[in-house]
């Protein structure tokens, strides 16, 4: 579990992210979900260190990650695995590299046991056999899974995806979303998600944490989430016509 | 103050570098590799500019040695200090700064901005270290070898040129370039080029690991390496002259 209590950010004057305060759940998908710009990628990046909260508590397990030294937060993060927006693959490697190079910087695994491994994985996100291809001839949706590979390679205990689905057509959405829950659950990891998917909100959302100009805003999982009064949440989650006509509001 | 936060930002950023890796094997690969693609991909060039830049050194030194005080071998004596003193360890070296830091810059630069750094660190890897020491240890390594083969093609190329265009005999500039050598010269060269060879991959690497925004950007991380390695290189050159030749 990653509790986070009371944490703030600001850029410069801007108060981005407002005194939020969360439980993500094990063995759970986790979702972040808000309009575009409300600071769910910057929540994202001070759970994992690549921002410093101004104030706050981030607990991994208990464990309070912000306030650790750098070493000390480097032992953690080999537990984490992160799927970032844009995929961030080595340009300078293929898509087996890619996959192995974890595996390469922090096990003893021999190299039949890491082929394995790296084969197990492409296959769990269809990409078998294209191993010696380099990110730059994947498309979008592939680099996502490659990315997706990568960060399940070394066995996290911490996953961390911002828009896995973004960009990507309806049918490899939902099978990557399948995909996260599928592993979340095999391997009892805490998995968070971000996202303003509806689809994926709806399929895959057991908690869900809806942020608002930065602030936590409201709470709950996928069942609550379509008869919710929440005027904002309701906004958000009505945006389209479709759900509106759908679910008859 | 922004000198001030540069240079600190840049010792910081060194002592992370230099920092014990996570797994040796990988770094050594890493090593080898930049070895092979700094060094080996510079040669040709090195190759090209060594020998024309000989070449001319020998005829110039030819039109302009007509005394008969002078003697005649002074050409081939002249041509040699010149490229082991000079030509070979400082140019050589701020062309290798146009090309090697250029290509450090945009390549991390881009990294930095298509948060494939940002994703490193996640795995829990020391960015800095992974990424930059390799390039640093592979310059300061291949460079020396660079140079002296700079050196010899220089003084060959200084042969070519000026045996053939008939500005100095064949016999007479072998004897220049055979007399009074002075071997801690080589000592002073080398030293140089290792410092410098240091100062390219770093300077460079700090300008791209420090980019933000996008392809704009790397591009003037890129150009700012290229002009801050070429002042640095010439004010560390007479700094290291004084106190090496003086
Ligand atoms: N590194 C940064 N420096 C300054 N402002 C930032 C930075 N990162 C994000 N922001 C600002 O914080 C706000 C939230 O951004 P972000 O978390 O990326 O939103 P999103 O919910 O779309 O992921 C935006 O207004 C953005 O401009
Ligand atoms: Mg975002």
């Amino acid at each position: 579990m990653i509790e986070i209590k009371n944490i703030n950010k600001t850029f410069g004057d801007r108060h981005v992210v407002k005194d939020v305060s969360f439980k993500f759940e094990t063995g759970k998908t986790n979702l972040i979900i808000g309009e575009s710009g409300c600071g769910k990628t910057t929540v994202l990046k001070l759970m994992v260190g690549l921002h410093q909260i101004d104030s706050g508590e981030i607990l991994y397990d208990g464990d309070n990650f912000a306030a650790k030294k750098q070493k000390e937060q480097q032992e953690i993060r080999k537990k984490i695995g992160m799927l970032f927006q844009g995929g961030a693959l080595f340009d300078s490697q293929t898509l087996e590299e890619n996959v192995r190079f974890p595996l390469d910087m922090f096990t003893d695994l021999s190299k039949a046991e890491k082929m394995d491994r790296v084969n197990f994985c492409l296959e769990r996100v269809q990409l078998t056999g294209r191993n010696k291809l380099y990110p730059a001839e994947l498309s979008g949706g592939m680099k996502k899974r490659a990315a997706l590979a990568r960060a399940i390679a070394n066995n996290p205990s911490y996953l961390f995806c911002d828009e896995p689905n973004s960009g990507l057509d309806p049918k490899t959405s939902i099978v990557i979303d399948e995909l996260i829950s599928d592993i979340t659950k095999e391997y009892n990891i805490t998995t968070i998600i971000v996202t303003h998917d509806m689809n994926s909100v709806i399929q895959i959302g057991e908690n869900i944490m809806f942020v608002h100009k930065g602030q936590n805003w409201w709470t709950g999982d996928k069942s609550k989430i379509l008869n919710s009064d929440n005027k904002e949440l309701f906004e958000f989650v009505f945006a389209s016509d479709f759900m509106k006509q759908f679910f008859g509001k | 103050m922004k000198p001030i936060y540069h240079i600190g930002r840049y010792f910081l950023l060194i002592k992370r570098v230099f920092s014990k890796p996570e797994n040796l094997k990988v770094y050594f690969n890493q090593f080898l590799y930049e070895v092979n693609s700094l060094g080996i991909g510079s040669l040709g060039l090195i190759a090209i500019i060594s020998i024309f830049m000989g070449g001319v050194i020998t005829i110039q030194s030819a039109y302009n040695f007509t005394s008969p005080f002078i003697p005649r071998y002074a050409i081939g004596l002249g041509t040699r200090e010149s490229i082991v003193l000079e030509f070979s360890p400082t140019i050589v070296s701020l062309i290798l700064a146009g090309k090697v830091g250029s290509n450090i810059a945009s390549e991390i630069g881009t990294m930095r901005i298509s948060e494939q750094i940002d994703a490193l660190e996640i795995m829990g890897i020391n960015s800095a270290g992974y990424l930059i020491r390799p390039k640093i240890l592979a310059a300061m390594f291949i460079n020396p070898f660079l140079i002296t083969i700079s050196m010899f093609l220089g003084v060959f190329g200084g042969f070519l040129f000026g045996v053939f265009s008939g500005a100095c005999d064949a016999e007479k500039y072998i004897f220049g370039i055979q007399s009074f050598f002075i071997p801690y010269n080589i000592v002073y060269a080398l030293t140089k080029t290792v410092i410098f060879a240091f100062i390219i991959t770093s300077v460079s690497a700090y300008h791209g690991y420090y980019t933000s925004g996008g392809a704009l950007e790397v591009g003037r991380a890129s150009t700012k390496s290229v002009v801050y390695n070429s002042i640095i290189i010439l004010v560390t050159n007479l700094i290291i002259t004084k106190l090496m030749l003086v």
